[in-house]
């Protein structure tokens, strides 16, 4: 049976998010005091070792990322992806209304690594109480010194799910339009407004604290060796228990959907679960002992992205879901790359057609060939991860399809 | 408060502009275009760079809203638990469509993606105050809370 | 220099290249819409993509650095059909009345879909929007119907001409160009120069002074410097039955070191003059209060012999000579030096001291 264990929700439920004191009581910032008698190549390799790779979709790891910020730079900046606008994720805002200050304490964590006075929370517009909270936060920690001389600023989003992509939430911050830019320049080497910055998801930040604390060899032990330590998931969708769940990385995705979700409710059949949020692939049921750890994943086809488990039962029609999606990719698209302006709204287009039972064989070929060249020409992510859905669903749910395609044909 | 006096507040934050945008947004409920030209002088950028920002952002509107603004989520998880009926629901109750604004100016309707309460969908905002697990019988008392 | 494979070939470029610049050194054709050499790199486009060995994703060539070693390929199967993919989703919402349109001919986007063999877009161009062609303004012609979102025109102005009158507006598939709050460009900072016409690689941004006069096969173009300031700005007349129907840039710093193909309003759009029934052709003689036709000998003897008359009579001190920036310096050098050393004074003085 498989259990919670908890890393980055350690303090959630048992201290009152609103006290520094409740979050200094259980051990809060004294990693921060540890790495300040560490030096920044020590930090870097400490979390190196550790093997945390960033969870917030591209699963890189962190001490080598921090690694890319050249040593002799004169400034440099911490950004927190609070970003999170994948359907079906609520992980962050779950991590930052428990627990605010781990999150402070582990972006000066970093900070300390690449010697940043500033750091900026990039929150999505969504959470305006969450801004409000980390706020007051903020406020606290500095007040007590805390951060030291390390200055925290949380900038709220407007509305735009591409800004979870780095480079276009440092252009968001910047107070540009949300458009991702190319790369290389990768942001640890030409970043906000310029300047080396590392940009981590809040759970990768909310990890850094307990791995200070008990070493990295403590945290390579966790859950998968290749993608160690825990991964808080959230249940949407046809799921007894929708709440989030940490758990080790070697959970496979049955054990998280039937033995800690509960299973699918009112008696019905497990059909497909999406993961990863709404770009994620759509998994049947003969793939749910992947574990759920980034490579274990990724051999499947499967994307572990941000950590949204979304399950469909039996009755629900994988057309009808992925149309619905098709339309969000549509509506977020920055429009900056032609292959992603054009072709989600051309997805959108087909998949209508498709689900409205006009569409021939020769459309669904159609949004075949263009979803396979979205995922190798767009610029950013959002574009190469939009058609993920379309053609999971192809893959394994093509009879949704056919059967509509048989409606236009009798 | 002045539209001139709340653009100062952000003017020395280095790419406050959304900021700004937000603190207008939050005493308009839209951007006029005023604030928009305003905002371009401040931040020394172009009025058709602030106009591009300004239309970049779901949550900001260069169109005159009402008082209590309310975005129905409809992204997946929303979607499978009966977003659309819902969504037919509150545009029967409120006597308009999807963007527009009732006559009195009490209420604009919106779509949104995903607001990150998936927990308990579907899902409506009221000026970004989440209320959850919402179904088409709680939308009266709901709309009875907004005076 | 850096050795990578390029199609098979084992090639060089120097360090710091860009794919796109390897691909052009060594003679191998690379398509693009919104690379534009002297503007900053957008990478959106994506019709330079290129297939690099161990590369998951394609690789934009116009921004990837080339590096030691890499296997590049530029024309694959997957390259080319990418590439037709790309124009078929411009070409769904695109207007194509290329038999009207003033860029046919001359038209980048044409030139790749007949390269491609795009003959129709495989997507219905349902939900396409129809963009009113309405702008007062009597230089510029903005179609966005045919529009393919290149943003170079948004570049031109904003780094070449520094107007910054346009930008982006709105999200995704709704994304327009625009001046603030999508209004007429003469209510914009935008100076007409036509920058924008310049760089735009479709028919979407066209002079409405040249609007069907004549398309670039049916006219010459002569190089040639523009009178109207001192500045000396190259520019082409655009040539077509011995009339002058437009003029165009000429980018190429070899030929227009001055401006490199920028040009102003004036220099762009103000030659309709030269085809003016109101315009002299040939000197005139003021004669009891009416002009009369002469011939220029016969006008520049009269000139000279006044100009006699006035320096005998008064002295040289009382002539002057004023002269123009809109001549050239040779002979403006001319003018002060038929000033000191025929009449004999020293008044001579130029417009552009003022």
């Amino acid at each position: 049976m498989a259990q919670e264990y908890r890393i980055v929700l350690a303090n959630a439920g048992k201290i009152d998010p609103a006290s520094l004191d409740d979050y200094l009581n259980a051990g809060g910032y004294k990693s921060l005091e540890k790495v300040r008698t560490m030096s920044a190549k020590e930090l870097i390799d400490l979390v190196r070792s550790s093997k945390l790779r960033g969870r917030g979709g591209a699963g890189f790891n962190a001490g080598m990322k921090w690694g890319f910020v050249p040593e002799t730079a004169p400034e440099t900046y911490v950004v927190c992806n609070l970003d999170e606008g994948e359907p079906g994720t609520y992980k962050d805002r779950t991590i930052v209304e428990a627990d605010p200050h781990l999150l402070l304490e582990g972006m000066a964590i970093c900070a300390h690594a690449i010697r940043s006075k500033q750091g900026y929370i990039y929150c999505r517009g969504e959470y305006p109480f969450v801004v409000d909270h980390l706020n007051r936060a903020i406020e606290q920690a500095k007040q007590s010194g805390q951060l030291g001389d390390f200055n925290i600023e949380v900038r709220m989003g407007g509305g735009a799910y591409v800004c979870g992509e780095e480079t276009a939430l440092i252009e968001s911050i910047e107070g540009h339009r949300g458009e991702p830019r190319f790369k290389p320049p990768f942001p640890g080497v030409a970043g906000l407004w310029g300047k080396p910055t590392v940009v981590n998801n809040v759970e990768t930040f909310a990890n850094l604290p307990a791995i200070v604390k008990n070493g990295s060899e403590w945290f390579a032990s966790i859950g998968s060796p290749n993608y160690p330590g825990t991964k808080v998931f959230t249940l949407t969708g046809d799921v007894v228990n929708r709440r989030p769940f940490e758990v080790p990385t070697n959970t496979t995705i049955r054990e998280l959907i039937f033995d800690l979700g509960g299973g699918i409710p009112n008696g019905k059949a497990f059909k497909a679960v999406q993961i990863g949020g709404t770009s994620g692939a759509f998994i049947p049921e003969h793939l749910l002992d992947t574990p759920l750890d980034f490579d274990s994943m990724r051999d499947a086809g499967i994307t572990l992205g941000t950590g949204a488990v979304f399950v469909m039962d039996e009755t629900r029609d994988m057309v009808d879901v992925v149309t619905r999606i098709a339309k969000f990719f549509e509506h977020e698209s920055c429009g900056k790359c032609n292959p992603c302006r054009e072709g989600t709204f051309r997805s959108y287009e087909l998949m209508k057609k498709i689900k409205t039972g006009q569409a021939t064989p020769s459309d669904v070929e159609n949004l075949s060939t263009l979803s396979k060249v979205m995922t190798k020409a767009c610029l950013c992510g959002l574009g190469q991860a939009a058609p993920t859905p379309i053609l999971t669903t192809l893959e394994h749910f093509s009879d949704d399809y056919k059967r509509r395609l048989l409606a236009a044909i009798s | 408060m002045d539209i001139r006096e709340i653009i100062a507040r952000y003017q020395d934050k280095p790419g406050g502009l959304i900021e700004a945008y937000h603190a207008i947004q939050d005493e308009f409920n839209y951007l006029p275009q005023e604030a928009i030209r305003e905002a371009s002088l401040a931040f020394g950028i172009s009025e058709a760079q602030a106009y591009g920002v300004a239309t970049f952002y779901s949550y900001l509107s260069v169109e005159k809203r009402g008082k209590y603004i309310i975005r129905m989520c409809e992204s997946a998880p929303c979607h499978v638990a009966g977003a659309d009926e819902l969504l037919k629901a509150l545009e029967k109750t409120l006597g308009i469509e999807v963007g527009q604004t009732t006559p009195d100016g009490k209420f604009t309707l919106e779509l949104a993606e995903c607001v990150g309460q998936c927990q308990e969908t579907p899902v409506i905002t009221i000026n970004s105050v989440p209320y959850t697990d919402m179904s088409p019988d709680k939308i009266s008392a709901v709309l009875a809370q907004c005076t | 220099m850096i050795r990578l494979t390029i199609n098979g070939r084992e090639v060089e470029a120097p360090r710091g290249s860009t794919l796109l610049q390897a691909c052009q050194l060594n003679g191998i054709e690379i398509p693009t819409l919104c690379y534009d050499p002297d503007l900053r790199l957008a990478g959106s486009c994506r019709m330079c993509i290129v297939e690099c060995k161990n590369r998951p994703l394609f690789l934009a060539s116009c921004v990837a650095p080339a590096e030691e070693g890499m296997v590049i390929e530029t024309h694959s199967d997957q390259i080319m059909q990418a590439r037709r993919v790309i124009l078929e989703l411009l070409a769904a919402r695109h207007d194509f009345s290329c038999q009207t349109c003033d860029k046919n001919g001359d038209c980048t986007f044409q030139d790749y879909c007949y390269e491609y063999g795009i003959k129709e877009s495989s997507f219905e161009d349902g939900g396409r929007r129809i963009y009113t062609v309405d702008d007062p303004n009597p230089f510029l012609e903005r179609d966005y119907n045919k529009c393919i979102m290149c943003t170079r025109c948004v570049r031109a102005c904003e780094e070449i001409t520094v107007a910054r009158a346009i930008n982006v507006e709105n999200r995704g598939h709704h994304s327009k160009i625009a001046v603030a709050f999508d209004g007429y460009l003469e209510d914009s900072p935008c100076v007409f120069c036509g920058q924008c016409v310049m760089v735009c690689p479709t028919g979407a941004l066209t002079s409405k002074v040249s609007a069907g006069q004549g398309r670039a096969f049916e006219v010459d173009r002569v190089l040639t410097t523009c009178t109207y300031c001192g500045t000396g700005c190259t520019l082409e007349l655009n040539v077509k039955d011995d009339r002058v129907v437009g003029v165009s840039s000429n980018r190429e710093e070899e030929w227009s070191p001055v401006n490199k193909g920028a040009l102003c309003v004036k220099g762009r759009f103000g030659w309709d003059f030269i085809n003016s029934p109101d315009r002299l052709t040939t000197p005139l003689i003021k004669e009891n209060g009416e002009f009369r036709e002469a011939s220029w000998d016969e006008a520049l003897d009269l000139v000279a012999q006044r100009l006699q008359e006035v320096k005998d009579q008064h002295g040289p001190d009382s002539l002057a000579m004023f002269t123009s920036a809109r001549v050239t310096n040779e002979e403006n050098y001319l003018a002060q030096k038929f000033t000191r050393a025929v009449l004999g004074t020293n008044n001579v003085d130029h417009c552009a001291r003022l």
